[in-house]
């Protein structure tokens, strides 16, 4: 069984953001009036976390993209009420659109806060409005969403293969972000592969996990910088 | 029906005085302007708060101050205070009546009637904050029980009708002295069916009174699992000041608290306008102002528990909240909550000399602002401060949630007059019994715990 992962290489990543605005492109993530995101309520699936320690000169400061984290372990699939947050098979955690009653447990119970709530009914300019992606269901107001490793280009690939007789392999599905990176600092794989490109980086010493001591067991890692 | 014999010895004008306790039967014989302006007033605000919710509803949660990561506000608080000042009713009346204690006969209805109308504000505070109110039979067709949320789903319906039975079964033979009172017309005919035949034989008030044992014995374990899973709402989470073993013995007895304050106030005011003041005497309000008094203790004893424990273990996730709460953001409502949930209700009812009426009704009014102040600064700061770096939230409640908040106490104040109109608010046939039983039965109780002379 495949269980798709994410590494991202924090040496490689100049912060560009390119990866957020293809999220927001592929996943039909409506862009937020200036009004709203003042009240930081823009939705975004991807989110770039910036840390800075220190005082002034002696500054060190930690720049890092937060896709969902797909943990193993998910504290948000344990506190739905009704199932509308579940673990597909290939370690996927999934958000049922259709069936989120709006409570945001699951936003609150998310230690890393990657989930973002549909305030009011998703908006586009104008011009947008035809350039919005088919393969992804734009979301109802009052529903929670967040980041699914792009899945609905699992079921492309899939379509992909069988039309050319052959059996789906990981190379043939990448979410936008990875795609994107212009420095090419996010690989995406299985990591049930030992041979992959992201299992071989998980166990590489630099790799680590975002608040590991949580017992979370994310599927994205990350490799340290300046190591 | 002791009640219902004409009391020929006092020579007052036999229409008013016909009856005894005719005083409380008066509230649902005549309504004065008073009320009819009272309960004008009150649906402007429930009419303006509905306007509100529609508003809500209509264009989404976004007319609320709630942000990310805050992703709770003041529905959240008004669910967990709602639910609290519900445990009333079940303390006051059922440990009052399991440990046979007599002031309790005229203080239980208005009690139980708290308990039951309260609830649906809780619960209907949940459903308020609900993204989509639409979907709601989803919980019902694909609950899953490992949500915290599901467990109080089922523990607040089972306490609601627990404590619902718990009220009518001892209004029956209040309502049957109604029936047998009334001109026929609309009214006596609801008595009619509500009072389910009781003409009060031996074998009935055997069977009563069995009923109302089993329920108090029922409704204890319940209330107390209802605020705890109330609390593991929050303490099943990991998140920082959420995740805590003492949250629910912390809820429960903050919930009993606040239900007493309740109480109290609610009391004051019948007193008041009904002109109880023979019901509800000195004694009652200085007993219950004890009560309140050793929950004002424990609940600085729980509140002291919990902080020192995150100040001691100084964890930066914790305390990046604590100190929010002790010297940053929140530290006004926090310190407005110490001073009215313990400064100034034990400095009034620690002495003997202030716990009269009005001390105790500013106490209980004191408390029940700090125990609001309480499940908001428990709600609150912890989603301002998410274990990532993130975007400071800062949350402001917005019109629509306070009108909403407000459009709950006159909603709530307008089905409790409401009910005093249909229902006698101090239990008639009680009151008659500890008249005509109660001092035998104590007497002879007393004997029982002294040494055989």
């Amino acid at each position: 069984m495949i269980r798709w992962g994410m590494v991202i290489d924090l040496d490689k990543c100049t912060a560009c953001r390119a990866c957020i605005i293809a999220c927001q492109i592929e996943n039909n993530i409506p862009p937020p009036s200036p009004e709203e995101a003042a009240k930081s309520r823009s939705i975004q699936w991807m989110r770039m976390v910036e840390h800075v320690e220190g005082e002034y000169p002696n500054l060190k400061s930690h720049i890092m993209p937060v896709p969902c984290m797909q943990c193993e372990n998910p504290p948000c699939i344990k506190v739905c009420p009704v199932g509308a947050t579940n673990k597909s098979r290939e370690g996927i955690v999934d958000q049922v659109y259709g069936r989120c009653i709006g409570c945001r447990y699951c936003a609150n119970a998310c230690p890393y806060t990657i989930k973002s709530m549909n305030w009011y009914k998703p908006e586009w300019p104008k011009e947008l409005m035809n350039s919005l992606n088919p393969d992804i269901s734009v979301r109802p107001k009052g529903t929670i969403e967040k980041c699914l490793f792009c899945s609905h280009r699992i079921q492309k690939a899939k379509d992909k293969a069988k039309a050319e007789k052959r059996e789906m392999t990981p190379d043939d599905y990448i979410p936008a972000c990875a795609e994107t990176c212009p420095s090419k600092a996010i690989y995406f794989g299985d990591l049930n592969d030992k041979d992959s490109i992201v299992a071989k980086l998980a166990r590489n010493p630099r790799a680590f996990r975002l608040l590991e001591e949580l017992g979370t067991e994310p599927n994205v890692y990350y490799l340290r910088e300046g190591a | 029906m002791e009640a219902l014999k004409p009391n020929e010895e006092s020579g007052m004008e036999k229409n008013i005085t016909k009856y005894r306790d005719d005083i409380l039967y008066q509230p649902i014989l005549k309504t004065s302007k008073t009320f009819y302006l009272s309960f004008a007033i009150l649906s402007l605000v429930v009419l303006f708060a509905a306007f509100a919710y529609f508003k809500q509803f209509k264009y989404g949660l976004g007319v609320t101050g709630l942000n990310s990561p805050i992703f709770w506000g003041v529905y959240i608080t008004n669910f967990v205070f709602f639910i609290g000042v519900s445990h009333a009713g079940t303390l006051i009346s059922a440990i009052l009546r399991i440990s046979k204690a007599e002031w309790r006969r005229s203080i239980t209805r208005s009690a139980e009637v708290i308990t039951v109308l309260v609830l649906f504000f809780g619960l209907g505070n949940i459903l308020i904050d609900l993204g989509r109110i639409d979907r709601l039979m989803i919980v019902i067709l694909h609950g899953r029980f490992q949500s915290p949320l599901l467990w109080d789903v089922v523990s607040l319906t089972t306490y609601l009708t627990a404590s619902s039975v718990y009220l009518f079964l001892p209004l029956i033979p209040d309502i049957a002295l109604l029936r047998d009172r009334m001109q026929p017309g609309f009214r006596k005919g609801l008595y009619e069916v509500l009072s389910l035949g009781w003409v009060g034989t031996e074998k009935q008030i055997h069977y009563l009174e069995k009923g109302i044992s089993i329920m108090a014995i029922t409704v204890l374990p319940i209330a107390v699992s209802v605020h705890t899973v109330v609390s593991y709402v929050f303490s099943m989470t990991v998140q920082p000041m959420w995740h805590s073993s003492i949250f629910g013995p912390y809820f429960v007895a903050g919930a009993i608290f606040s239900g007493i304050a309740g109480i109290i106030v609610a009391m004051a005011v019948l007193r008041k306008v009904y002109h109880l003041e023979g019901y509800f005497r000195e004694v009652h309000f200085n007993y219950l102002g004890i009560l309140l008094l050793v929950m004002t203790c424990l609940w600085f004893y729980f509140t002291f528990c919990e902080y020192i424990t995150v100040f001691y273990g100084n964890e930066p996730v914790e305390m990046s909240i604590f100190l929010e709460k002790m010297s940053g953001k929140y530290a006004p409502q926090f310190w407005l909550m110490v001073i009215t949930c313990f400064v100034i209700p034990f400095t009034i009812l620690a002495n003997n000399k202030t716990r009269n009426v009005t001390g105790t009704v500013i106490a209980s009014i004191s408390v029940n602002i700090g125990m609001w102040l309480e499940r908001f600064t428990i709600v609150v700061p912890t989603l301002m401060h998410p274990r990532l770096p993130y975007e400071l939230g800062v949350y402001s409640p917005t019109w629509v949630e306070w009108s909403i908040l407000m459009g709950c106490f006159a909603l709530f104040a307008m089905i409790y007059m409401v009910f005093t109109k249909f229902f006698p608010i101090v239990s008639l046939w009680e009151v008659q019994e500890g008249r005509e039983k109660a001092r035998g039965e104590v007497t002879e109780r007393l004997s029982t715990y002294l040494p055989p002379s």
